[in-house]
């Protein structure tokens, strides 16, 4: 069972650069990272610890940032559901129907990650703020979008909107009908064909996209910002409590709080790491059977 | 399996949600600049005690910060603020003329609405290697400014003021040499942050320029913080900010909390409220507070905003900052 296309595997001696050439591309591969990823954070580690550990507690678990960190995790467990949801029926409709139109959806899709979030945010308060066109039936419904929980949540879930489908629609369109067809055939049901047939082929897809959905969403800063209203112990995220912080001079806090979302990022890039590699056996496994 | 996990995000999404916001306290939300956080910060601690003795009623006082210009629009867009405390008093006449609060809102309070006021000084580094004492120097060659935004901010919109209301004096109110002046001023400026904290931070943390046209609180709290490094140059001419404070009532008829907001607001105005001001470095309006100050406050020549060089905010801002007007005409020109 040979992988073609693994990272790492030699290439054919031709395209083999020189002792030289290898180290040199090394070299500055490392460097890079060394500068560019590895010193700030040593930079945000230590002056988190500037002071000691008692400070550093302290500061992680004032009221604010508990309530800063409640409203991040909320944000994250609703976009991360919506967009599961969302992320699933889209990628359905764009591979197993044709249809007119449909290059426009994959289009749509990827709007958020085009868009600036600071406009996604602008968008938001155009829509529902007091001056928005949504506005007067909000007040019939009583209802605050903007500079409240609601708005937070929901530009994050815009900024989060096209990771599921985009991490799904490939491997669903890899996969064909064929079984899925069989599957009808034999007279299953969809909920049959799709918990039975479907789902195990996208399962690692999913949840790998889960996984960096979750990442973004906790440290979502742009949009947020926009429609937050920075109402301290009301809709602040983790990200901008940070920034809340560091201007109010508290600078060994603010880092002490970062070190909260530096901790959560670690976890999910080695979570995304276990993850590859169990796709990757279950995969090897699998050839061997059929 | 999939019911299990239903129970438990729905668990989860529930708790969180509940446990993001108490019911059961009253509360009230202030909208103010960007200087004023930790003077606010010990003045809530302060009113929630002085409401729990008096109402025997907990208050949760919700604040949000951050350039002046910036924190009105976003009321005019929809941020519930039960009170505003800006930085002066065009940003609440926005709101105002945005229908949220009634027009004569600055008769309502003492002292034009405002409990406080402060003045624009010069915070240079220690030593005060450019040697800068007074408006004039602003405009030598070489001289590296630090200021936030007037369209954002309304500490820099003083800051322009004060430095328009020398030229005026220093050139006998000769129109171009003025705006000759001013402009000077602004091509010496290094960097243009949203708001006075923005300021500060590039300044002190980012070591930029070479002064800090700063709000004498937000100075005065360098000073305390980081004391060594920077002295404070107070020019012998500058300008009277009065940063006022009103409530919104739009915000707190529809709430029903018009009784605390305005009593939030009236307790700025007591002997506990001046002296918290004054020990955060604003200028108590209440002079026998102020003179519990002594010499903290140096007293110089301090133009008003209703002197007849300037005519009120309203026509100040549209002379000056409004699109089109002066300040974009000698911005657009570097």
């Amino acid at each position: 069972m040979k992988n073609t296309n693994s990272i790492g595997q030699a290439l054919p001696n031709a395209f083999q650069p020189n002792l030289w050439g290898r180290r040199f591309l090394i070299v500055i591969t490392t460097l890079f990272a060394l500068t560019f990823l590895v010193a700030p954070l040593v930079v945000v580690l230590t002056r988190a610890f500037e002071y000691g550990w008692s400070p550093f507690w302290k500061a992680v678990t004032e009221i604010y940032t508990v309530k800063a960190l409640r409203l991040t995790a909320l944000t994250t467990v609703l976009a991360v559901t919506c967009n599961t949801l969302f992320g699933l029926c889209a990628a359905w409709a764009l591979t197993r129907f044709q249809y007119k139109g449909r290059g426009f959806l994959i289009t749509l899709i990827d709007l958020p990650f085009a868009i600036s979030p600071i406009i996604a945010g602008l968008i938001f308060i155009l829509t529902y703020g007091r001056l928005g066109w949504l506005h007067p039936y909000l007040v019939d419904w009583q209802l605050r979008i903007v500079f409240n929980v609601p708005g937070v949540v929901l530009a994050t879930i815009f900024v989060t909107l096209p990771f599921v489908a985009r991490e799904i629609v490939p491997v669903l369109a890899a996969r064909g009908t064929d079984e899925e067809q069989a599957a009808v055939l034999m007279g299953a049901g969809f909920f049959t064909v799709f918990f039975k047939v479907t789902f195990p082929h996208i399962r690692w897809a999913l949840v790998y996209s889960l996984i960096l959905c979750a990442a973004r969403a906790m440290g979502e800063f742009g949009a947020v910002s926009v429609v937050s209203g920075h109402l301290r112990g009301k809709t602040n995220t983790l990200p901008l409590h940070i920034e809340i912080l560091y201007n109010e001079h508290k600078f060994s806090e603010s880092f002490a709080v970062s070190t909260i979302l530096v901790a959560t990022s670690v976890i999910i890039l080695t979570a995304r790491n276990v993850i590859e590699q169990l796709a990757k056996k279950e995969d090897e496994s699998n050839v061997f059977r059929s | 399996m999939p019911k299990f996990v239903f129970t438990l995000f729905t668990a989860l999404t529930l708790m969180l949600a509940f446990s993001a916001n108490s019911l059961f306290a009253v509360e009230i939300t202030n909208v103010s600049y960007d200087p004023t956080r930790e003077f606010y910060d010990e003045y809530n601690k302060a009113f929630q005690k002085y409401w729990q003795d008096k109402k025997k009623e907990e208050v949760t006082i919700i604040q949000s910060h951050g350039g002046s210009g910036k924190q009105a629009r976003a009321v005019i867009e929809g941020n519930e603020a039960d009170v505003v405390t800006l930085a002066l008093a065009y940003d609440i006449t926005a709101i105002a003329e945005a229908g949220l609060i009634k027009k004569d809102w600055q008769e309502k309070l003492p002292k034009n609405s405002s409990p406080y006021t402060s003045t624009i000084v010069f915070l240079v580094r220690k030593g005060n290697p450019k040697n800068l004492k007074d408006w004039g120097d602003l405009a030598k060659d070489g001289v590296g400014i630090i200021t936030p935004n007037p369209k954002t901010s309304g500490g820099a919109r003083w800051n322009y003021l004060a430095a328009w209301a020398w030229a005026d004096k220093e050139y006998n109110h000769d129109r171009t040499k003025i705006i000759e002046y001013i402009t000077k001023v602004f091509n010496n400026v290094l960097v243009l942050d949203n708001g006075a904290r923005g300021s500060t931070n590039t300044f002190v943390q980012n070591g930029q320029g070479d002064v800090l046209l700063a709000w004498e609180n937000e100075a005065f709290l360098t000073l305390k913080q980081e004391g060594d490094k920077y002295e404070i140059v107070t020019p012998p001419t500058s300008i009277l900010a009065e940063p006022p404070v009103t409530v919104v009532d739009e915000v707190v008829d529809k709430r029903g909390t018009r009784e605390i907001a305005t009593e939030y607001l009236t307790f700025l105005y007591s002997d506990e409220g001046q002296r918290l001001a004054g020990k955060h470095f604003y200028r108590p309006s209440n002079p026998e507070i102020l003179k519990e100050f002594g010499n903290q406050f140096v007293s110089t020549q301090l133009i008003t905003i209703d002197n007849p060089l300037f005519d009120g905010w309203e026509k100040a801002q549209k002379e000056h900052f409004t699109d089109g007007a002066i300040f974009d005409q000698i911005y657009v020109k570097k």
